[in-house]
């Protein structure tokens, strides 16, 4: 049975996330002779980019993670060969934190689970910047595409767009091209010197740079036009996507029709519950974002919380299996249990290695630092409350407001289903322009329960 | 270096009570300065449920509440917004007939308080609000009572006397205060030091520590009163939902979302970087979420968004310390509304600005004076204490 062990020294690991960050820090975890909880809101392990399709789904693993299979089917056997030496709760929300317990809803039941020791491994999202007509039904993140496709082995489109900037807007381009879609365009805002800029640093990561030379090269070789510098104008079509309007490097207004937009900057790390948990935060100024303070072990700032994988910071899922892998040896070493000094060592190496990767990437695919002062008043930043670039703007004229939660509190911005996690990139960028600030003046927006929502028709655990 | 500073009048705390007295206080030409820890209206009057409501009080607090109804319908004109304020009815419901009972005495007791008090049972009730779970049988109605939005109203108030010429200063936590014979000196850290002829205790939940630096301690506690919010919902309702006795109180915005309140948050506590920021905290969530399936069954499919609370000051008899101190000549209190400051704190502002500038208030205050805390104290320690120990008691 999980979470009965009332006994309050008993040392209970748990992992929140079932990617490969996770994974890894379970199997270092019983390979030391704990048996962790691990907490996962999918139905099977894997995360977002090693997603496992429902049982039954016949596409083979080579078609579905491409030349990145082996390492998913890696993660994905781990995680088998755990079975029967963790306690693995599946479609679990774990949606609050505090007191060294983790509220967790499962099948309409939210029961309790304490933990000694707890490392979170919660994944990343998408990172949107709005633009005109992004509301617009057929316009899908990019990691949302690919999860379509991963998931349930269906397209967003037949006639696709795949825009933004990052190494994910080649490979799902390219992965959307193999399962039949006609990819109509790849828009990047990445110019070609940002590339050529971040190349050097990429020699590093051979084998990642010929894979997204191998993107890139594929995509032209059949066809599929790409084009950089750009920034989108607008998304057209009402009821549907019709075409998408950007501006090219030269300054011109082009436009293509499609039936669908997969767009996204980069990715943004789900931090809610390092929040909830008292993590401290520091300002990452790669990532442009708020980020729980840890060591090279992935220790955050509270006693016995750790953090690894996309969600203490975008790196990728190489860089969290190592993370996790770390994250698990961290834990195991607080708890005076000896380690393989050798192995944590190789680990930490291995990650600062990528992280200077991570650097050239970001020269690659820098994050267009001039959007806030791009967008027009009308344009609706929050979409859960709807609000409008204008709305925030006069909020900071009118009320002086300069902080992230004021401007939450006075506007709503933020306030709505998603709590901020899809539209506080570019609320904080619209903020800092308009204060004439760095975004990392404005704060990060304080996490409140649920980290998702749920019904109040919640059933709580009988108490044993 | 040390910047100096003179005013006629120091307040301590932004919230609406704060916040109003300084607004009251320019409209009389009277120079003021505001200091406020965080931002106005980030702590307690800011974060609430938002009801603005008379039913329900003390009759001791009607004569206040009654002003503040007038100043809430001139709300755009005092602040610059109408802050989602609606009149749309507060309704406070029977559970059974004993619950029944006590609307009805209430009712009869404030008389000539003008809050106009219906109570519908029977199948009027039904009828009317067939949303409602079966488990509640009547309910009282104060049809000119309502809600507005806490977080647009409460700043407003610090806002709309800087614009007057209120000397507003956020961020400016209040690290000492003393008389010095003279006048009131108050220090932000080495940063500032403030010299005041007046000095007005409006500091909420910290309102006790700053009267116990003028050697008045009262009981008062910090509550941290649990607060959500659903996702937007069709519109149902635009009334105040409250219950006889207790347990949750409601309203939906025009907005659709239904903003529940019930039971208790915690404090963040030692391990947050902020000491006195309150979280929702677990215990209390189960039972809130039960109790709103249970009045209103309609929203069980409905998801929470959210949950939140704030820190309030409590004291034991619920009702505010307001008046002049006990202690020091020119300092004034205005703290500990516990749990139902909202809706009096712009009449409570204006009795502050009437205190300072004529030294007596038009409504009856003197309910609420520190004195009667001083005098508990002191029978207190005489009770549990034998003479000649110097025990404190809290």
């Amino acid at each position: 049975m999980i979470g009965t062990n009332n006994d309050a020294t008993a040392i209970q690991p748990v992992i929140v996330g079932a990617g490969p960050a996770g994974v890894r820090a379970a199997e270092a975890l019983v390979a030391a002779g704990l048996r962790p909880i691990m907490l996962d809101e999918a139905a099977r392990a894997g995360g977002q980019i090693y997603r496992q399709p429902p049982p039954g789904f016949k596409r083979p693993k080579s078609a579905l993670y491409g030349s990145e299979h082996h390492k998913a089917d890696g993660v994905h056997r781990s995680m088998d060969a755990l079975a029967g030496k963790i306690d693995y709760l599946t479609q679990a929300l774990v949606w609050h934190c505090e007191g060294n317990v983790l509220d967790v809803l499962v099948d309409g039941v939210t029961r309790t689970i304490p933990y000694s020791h707890l490392i979170l491994a919660t994944g990343a999202t998408d990172r949107v910047l709005p633009f005109p007509g992004w509301l617009t039904p057929g316009v899908y993140t990019l990691g949302g595409s690919q999860v379509a496709l991963k998931y349930q082995g269906c397209a967003i489109g037949a006639d696709v767009v795949f825009a933004g900037t990052g190494p994910l807007l080649y490979l799902v381009a390219y992965q959307y091209a193999k399962a039949g879609a006609r990819v109509r365009a790849v828009l990047d805002t990445a110019r070609v010197s940002d590339h050529a800029a971040g190349l050097t640093g990429m020699l590093r990561a051979p084998g990642l740079l010929a894979k997204g030379l191998y993107y890139m090269g594929w995509l032209r070789a059949h066809g599929v036009p790409i084009h950089n510098g750009i920034r989108p104008v607008r998304v057209l079509g009402d009821e549907r996507v019709s075409g998408i309007v950007w501006r090219d490097a030269q300054g011109r207004e082009l436009q293509v029709e499609c039936d669908a937009v997969g767009y996204g900057l980069a990715l943004r790390s789900e931090t809610q519950l390092a929040s909830l948990a008292g993590c401290q935060f520091d300002f990452n100024r790669q990532d442009r974002a708020w980020l729980p303070t840890r060591d090279r072990a992935g220790r955050s700032s509270v006693s016995g919380v750790y953090v690894a994988g996309d969600g203490a910071g975008i790196a990728g899922a190489d860089a969290a299996e190592l993370a996790g892998e770390r994250a698990g040896l961290a834990l195991i070493e607080d708890l005076g249990m000896k380690v393989d000094a050798a192995r944590a060592q190789d680990l930490e190496k291995q990650l600062a290695g990528i992280g200077r990767v991570r650097q050239a990437l970001e020269r690659s695919f820098p994050f267009p630092t001039d959007w806030a002062e791009s967008v027009q008043d009308d344009l609706v930043i929050c979409r859960c409350e709807e609000i409008t670039a204008g709305t925030l703007r006069a909020c900071v004229a009118e009320t002086g407001a300069r902080e992230m939660n004021r401007v939450k509190a006075l506007t709503r911005v933020g306030m709505g289903r998603c709590q901020g996690r899809m539209c506080s990139a570019g609320a904080t960028e619209l903020l800092a322009h308009a204060l004439k600030v760095g975004p990392e003046q404005v704060g990060r927006l304080r996490s409140q329960p649920p980290v998702k929502p749920f019904p109040i028709r919640v059933m709580v655990e009988e108490q044993s | 270096m040390t910047e100096h500073l003179r005013t006629e009048v120091a307040i301590i705390g932004g919230g609406i009570v704060g916040g109003s007295a300084a607004l009251f206080l320019r409209k009389r030409g009277i120079d003021v300065t505001l200091l406020e820890t965080a931002v106005c209206g980030a702590k307690a009057s800011g974060v609430n449920y938002g009801g603005v409501r008379r039913q329900g009080r003390a009759v001791d607090q009607l004569p206040l509440a009654r002003r503040a109804h007038a100043l809430w319908a001139e709300l755009p004109a005092l602040i610059g917004t109408d802050g989602e304020y609606v009149r749309a009815g507060h309704l406070k419901l029977a559970r059974n007939e004993e619950d029944l009972a006590l609307l009805e005495a209430y009712r009869a007791k404030t008389r000539g308080y003008g809050l106009n008090l219906e109570i519908i049972a029977g199948e009027r009730f039904r009828q009317l609000y067939s949303w409602l779970g079966k488990g509640v049988i009547a309910g009282s109605l104060c049809p000119e009572d309502g809600h507005a939005n806490p977080r647009l109203v409460s700043p407003a108030f610090g806002r709309a006397a800087a614009r007057l010429g209120a000397r507003v200063l956020e961020n400016h936590r209040v690290t000492a205060v003393h008389h010095d014979g003279k006048e009131f000196v108050l220090r932000v850290g080495d940063a500032l030091e403030i010299r005041a002829r007046v000095l007005l205790n409006c500091a909420g939940a910290w309102g006790n520590e700053f009267a116990r630096a003028f050697n008045e301690p009262v009981p008062e506690e910090a509550i941290h009163p649990l607060m959500m919010v659903t996702e937007p919902l069709p519109v149902f309702s635009d009334l105040s939902l409250g219950i006889q006795g207790g347990s949750i109180y409601a309203r939906q915005v025009a907005r659709g979302n239904v903003i529940i309140g019930g039971g208790r948050g915690i404090s963040a506590g030692p391990d947050f970087a902020q000491p006195d920021f309150a979280r929702p905290g677990r215990a209390a969530i189960p039972t809130l979420l039960a109790a709103v399936g249970r009045v209103m069954p309609a929203l069980a499919n409905a998801h929470v968004i959210r949950f939140w609370s704030g820190v309030e000051g409590n004291m034991p008899d619920h009702n505010p310390v307001l008046g002049p101190s006990g202690t020091t000549p020119g300092l004034f209190h205005a703290f500990g509304f516990s749990g139902a400051g909202f809706q009096i704190g712009p009449a409570v502002g204006e009795v502050l600005a009437d205190l300072v500038t004529t030294g007596t208030s038009a409504i009856p205050i003197d309910t609420f004076g520190i004195a009667r805390y001083a005098t508990s104290t002191r029978t207190q320690v005489d009770q549990s204490h034998p003479a000649g120990t110097h025990e404190e008691t809290t």
